[in-house]
């Protein structure tokens, strides 16, 4: 097996990952291009379920949201060992210019700083022209330690 | 949706049932959003589908499907409070996670904080059994009528 295939196999390997935990991303068709601790590249099919405005074609803002939330969570995750639960504390993006209709995004994310506690990200994306930002994302995140998980307290099944 | 759009306004409005206008948007479809007036306050609705989960252990929301009720949401305000004849475009949004997001219904309202003739600023918060708990908040930064 030669490097190409081991790395295509290790990116399927993490993709199915990705989407199995996290179901939505798997409901957007997120995939891995590329994942090494705190910088990734995630793909995206442009999908007409997941447009915003109906005449244009143009994705709705909160896809991108979501593709930049996703990039930026999955970046910080595999930049944390041992893993630890992650909760977005806080996202800001900017829309540059609408994606075009048809084109798959891809998100881009580097981790620019990670404490015990709190990790920042940066991100890009473009629709096919890595030049041409068609958004920019920088978000923040909280790192969990110990048994403590964000949120509710996980419900007992019977 | 541009064809007759302010005249579908004009009748959601009057009835109150943002729902059909909403159903125009394939990604608000595809979340379960929708839209409707109680009292004057327009809330957004989004019911608890197992796709927009975005942690299966806990379980709690993807962040990106409660960023989109948000930004839904105040688009529609921009709507039913301004003359704007399209969608607006959304320039930028800065949301604030306060709360992790269980697995049921969760609501959206929002507030124009100025409504300029090119620009408006709209403010917008989610809640689910508790308004006054948010989970979530966001400042959207909307280009009007812009084609």
């Amino acid at each position: 097996m030669d490097e190409d295939e081991r790395r295509r196999q290790q990116l399927a390997v993490m993709t199915a990952a990705f989407t199995s935990h996290v179901p939505h991303n798997a409901a957007l068709g997120l995939q891995f291009e590329r994942a090494d601790p705190g910088d990734v590249e995630v793909r995206m099919a442009w999908r007409p379920e997941l447009v915003g405005n109906p005449d244009s074609g143009v994705l709705h803002g909160g896809v991108l949201t979501s593709l930049a939330d996703a990039s930026c969570g999955a970046a910080v995750f595999l930049a944390v060992v041992p893993p630890r639960p992650i909760a977005t504390l806080d996202l800001r993006i900017e829309h540059l210019r609408q994606p075009r209709r048809g084109h798959a995004l891809t998100c881009h994310a580097v981790c620019e700083r990670i404490t015990q506690h709190i990790a920042f990200v940066r991100a890009t994306i473009h629709d096919g022209d890595p030049d041409a930002a068609v958004a920019l994302a920088s978000a923040s995140f909280m790192i969990f330690h110990g048994l403590r998980e964000p949120g509710p307290a996980p419900e007992v099944s019977p | 949706m541009s064809e007759g759009l302010r005249a579908r306004i004009t009748a959601a409005k009057q009835r109150g049932e943002f729902t059909a206008l909403a159903a125009e948007i394939p990604y608000a479809g595809f979340l379960g959003v929708s839209l409707r007036l109680d009292g004057d306050v327009l809330v957004g609705e989004m019911p608890f589908l197992p796709r927009n989960v975005g942690n299966a252990a806990l379980p709690a929301l993807h962040g990106g499907t409660i960023a989109a009720l948000l930004e839904l949401t105040a688009a529609f305000e921009l709507l039913l409070r301004t003359e704007a004849p399209v969608l607006p475009k959304t320039i930028s949004s800065t949301f604030e996670y306060l709360r992790s997001g269980k697995p049921q219904t969760t609501f959206a309202a929002a507030e124009i904080v100025r409504a300029g003739r090119r620009v408006a600023p709209v403010r917008v918060h989610a809640w689910q059994e508790d308004r006054a708990r948010p989970i979530a908040a966001a400042t959207i930064h909307f280009l009007l009528g812009a084609r």
